[in-house]
């Protein structure tokens, strides 16, 4: 089976391969649906990006980007029929930026032998190269961020959190539920409380949670959102009066379109981060000139800056290094998704490729091995003004607490290598 | 011209009751079979298969349970998500905990599992018709999503709640999981089809699908001529139900692989299998199939138009396909309230009769 896998993929390769010339990147994204507000910035930097190589460059490597953008409104059967229409196309590498959709491709894209590149979201023991030798989610991934926001919140609390009250409010599907897991360890390592409060899908429903909060009082309010549901519990917050430097949340919780619907109120809103924010950066000034001035930029053009729009113009910005690494290696220049996967486990982000890339100091330092797919664990934790109208770091970047999460990463993806019948190893 | 009706004579009972008693429907109900068992296999790539057949047949047969309930029976159901949860749900349980049983046997045991649950749940309508029983149906939808995310025996304890089919065989081919040809997946599916297919027939045409018709036109006439309502009204919402099962179990286990149950059996997906029967045709097995292929197909081609072909932008033909179906939706109402069936069986009234005007 694997045998006439591995022969079709190869067949189908080679018949793709003269043809194919581009390097093609589908974007499964979605500008639709309750998720639209966080999917439309990310998707906007993600086409951005790889528009500005294009007419900059020329491509990677002068290989010309071809960018295929899919609808999926963040529904797993959308997910999966933009998958199997845009993977004969000879797609390098899958951003679903969805959890769910995520988790579905797993399987298939490890079978088909495509790369997914989950940044920073699930499956967050994808870590684990050796069984998850097609997902990476650098450079850093839940628990990761569960350890960094408990970490902040001992570092404000002077160390010491026995008897406090953590409260998580968590979106009720595979993406809120990821910390849960990592949230109790850390509570049995620290002695606080968690409470769990479940938002369902799409989540404009959470009254009931937040008159929960308002009567239990809760010392610290962690918050694993997307889409609508973050604009839901920050505005819920503010109603309730609870203190918004209390109240952190995950990178996914953390862009000007959850805080600006509740105004002023909102002001000193925390979000966990793994890159920079603003637009003062010298590609800033490259995609003025050949993306946005050239009227290329994609969806209204409105996003630039934002948090989530740099996200994209970074995730990109990961694949292409990653594209430009498997074409060092393999030595051609119309590499397919088996050297993308190759390129991706051999990426090593330093300092000094970020600034000549016009992004210096955008995210940490990492390097991805076969044993490590997530990078290093570098999260820091940024604020809201709602007087300037962006957010701002108020920590370093730091790095999440190792001892209690490489024994769990280990732990679920060894469940998951006996489940699937995987044999983990690097070779 | 195509209708050849002269010559064709009936000698015995079976031969004048037969589902399909002109030779031309009989003989084209045959090819379909034959392309679609022989034929097609062979001819189906990877995104054929897995993004427009195989919904189809899991649709198809969710549908032709919707309207045995719904069609045949006037029970308006809108938990069709929730039944198609449990058979998922009882698929997975089973399939986990019986590695070694056959998948037919699983399934099948699914849909049973799920006509307890919908006799259970059915039990309203023995006291409330109409809009009223929507509700309690809307009511036994949100319960069992809930029920399902709540209780972790259901997912057998795993963290991220989302269940996830492990590989499984049926004669030596792989049927469930990534490594599943498709061509494996889409004869699976098709052979619930067509005993869904022919159960559903048999069944509407038969005494049972009498009384179930005269509880839907009238049924305190048909309670005074003898038609018991209890056994009616629950052998609608257990037949119903055991399809909808069968339909939950195949999508997930050979079609998605895993589900997260608030995503994938929510209020939308009732109210897709009910527009499904609506625009097909109420009280009509083809229809069941028509809605179904309408509804399956209608996105897919809208962004093969509107993307690849016209070239607009993404989220304009997502916004576009609501719109469309919307549309579509009022239209049939209005204009022809038996949906596709109707059209159908107007046309065959017409095309037998073809090049004479009556």
């Amino acid at each position: 089976m694997k045998k006439r896998l591995t022969a079709l993929a190869l067949s189908a390769l080679m018949a793709a391969g003269p043809a194919m010339a581009d390097l093609v990147f589908p974007s499964l994204s979605y500008r639709t649906g309750p998720y639209a507000a966080n999917g439309i910035p990310f998707a906007d930097g993600y086409a951005d990006y790889f528009t500005l190589l294009n007419e900059r460059d020329g491509g990677i490597g002068g290989e010309p980007i071809k960018m295929i953008e899919c609808e999926t409104g963040y529904n797993t059967e959308k997910g999966v029929e933009c998958y199997e229409s845009t993977k004969g196309e000879g797609a390098l590498v899958y951003q679903p930026l969805s959890t769910g959709i995520t988790y579905q491709l797993i399987p298939k894209a490890t079978a088909d032998g495509i790369p997914v590149h989950s940044m920073g979201y699930g499956r967050t023991s994808a870590k684990n190269g050796e069984v998850f030798r097609n997902i990476f989610n650098y450079p850093a991934n839940y628990w990761d961020g569960a350890s960094v926001a408990v970490t902040h919140i001992l570092n404000q609390e002077g160390g010491d959190l026995g008897g406090k009250k953590i409260a998580l409010v968590y979106h009720n599907s595979a993406y809120g539920k990821e910390p849960i897991r990592t949230l109790e360890e850390l509570s049995k390592k620290h002695g606080y409380e968690l409470t769990l409060l479940p938002v369902d899908h799409p989540g404009q429903e959470q009254k009931s949670q937040w008159l929960q909060i308002r009567r239990e009082k809760p010392d610290y309010v962690i918050m694993w959102g997307w889409g609508v549901m973050n604009q839901v519990a920050i505005q819920e917050a503010v109603n309730i009066r609870f203190p918004m430097d209390h109240f952190i949340g995950i990178w996914w919780s953390g862009s000007e379109n959850d805080v600006k619907p509740a105004g002023d109120k909102a002001d000193g809103y925390k979000a966990l981060t793994f890159h920079n924010f603003g637009s003062s950066y010298p590609i800033y000034d490259d995609l003025q000139k050949y993306v946005y001035d050239a009227g290329k930029a994609a969806g209204a053009g409105d996003q630039t800056g934002t948090v989530l729009y740099n996200r994209g113009l970074y995730a990109a910005m990961l694949a292409a290094e990653a594209a430009k690494t498997a074409q060092e290696i393999h030595g051609t220049k119309a590499i397919d998704s088996k050297m993308m996967r190759d390129g991706m486990e051999a990426l090593e982000m330093t300092e000094e490729k970020m600034s000549a890339l016009g992004l210096p100091a955008f995210g940490p330092e990492f390097k991805v091995s076969c044993e490590n797919h997530g990078g290093n664990g570098f999260g820091a934790v940024s604020q809201w003004d709602a007087a300037a109208g962006e957010f701002k770091m108020v920590t370093d970047y730091f790095q999440s607490d190792q001892d209690i999460l490489t024994p769990l990463i280990e732990e679920d993806s060894t469940a998951y290598a006996k489940e699937n019948g995987i044999t983990p190893g690097c070779n | 011209m195509f209708y050849r009706e002269a010559g064709d004579f009936k000698t015995t009972y079976q031969q004048d009751n037969q589902t399909f008693p002109i030779r031309f429907d009989r003989y084209r109900y045959y090819a379909v079979l034959a392309v679609a068992f022989l034929a097609v296999p062979f001819l189906v790539n990877d995104y054929w298969a897995n993004a427009i057949l195989v919904p189809f047949l899991i649709y198809s047969i969710a549908a032709i349970g919707l309207n045995i309930l719904t069609g045949y029976c006037g029970q308006v159901s809108l938990g069709t998500g929730g039944f198609m949860a449990v058979g998922a749900y009882a698929c997975y349980k089973l399939m986990t905990a019986f590695p070694e049983v056959s998948m037919f046997i699983h399934v099948l045991l699914a849909g049973g599992i799920t006509a307890g649950v919908g006799v259970l749940f059915g039990l309203p309508s023995l006291r409330i018709k109409g809009f009223y029983l929507a509700v309690a149906t809307l009511a036994a939808q949100f319960f069992l999503v809930w029920l399902f995310n709540r209780v972790p025996w259901f997912y057998n304890y795993s963290a991220s709640g989302q269940i996830s089919s492990p590989e499984r065989e049926v004669f030596g081919i792989i049927i469930t999981g990534p490594n599943a040809p498709s061509w494996a997946v889409y004869l699976f599916c098709l052979i619930f089809v067509a005993f869904a297919g022919i159960l559903a027939r048999n069944l509407t045409r038969g005494t049972m699908g009498r009384t179930w018709m005269a509880i839907r036109d009238m049924d305190i006439a048909a309670e005074i001529i003898g038609v018991n309502p209890l056994t009616a009204k629950l052998s609608a919402f257990a037949v119903s139900s055991f399809f909808v099962g069968i339909s939950g179990a195949l999508f997930f286990s050979v079609y998605l692989g895993a589900v997260e149950v608030g995503e994938a059996f929510g209020i939308q997906k009732s109210f897709l299998v009910l527009f499904m029967v609506i625009i097909g045709g109420l009280g009509s097995i083809f229809g069941s199939f028509a809605g179904a292929a309408f509804l399956v197909v209608l996105p897919v081609v809208l962004k093969l138009v509107g993307v690849d072909l016209l070239g607009w932008a993404t989220d304009i033909v997502a916004h576009f396909q609501l719109v469309i179906v919307g549309g579509l939706i009022i239209t049939f109402l209005i204009l022809e309230p038996h949906g596709l069936a109707q059209l159908w069986r107007v046309a065959k009234e017409k095309l037998r009769l073809w090049p004479f005007p009556y």
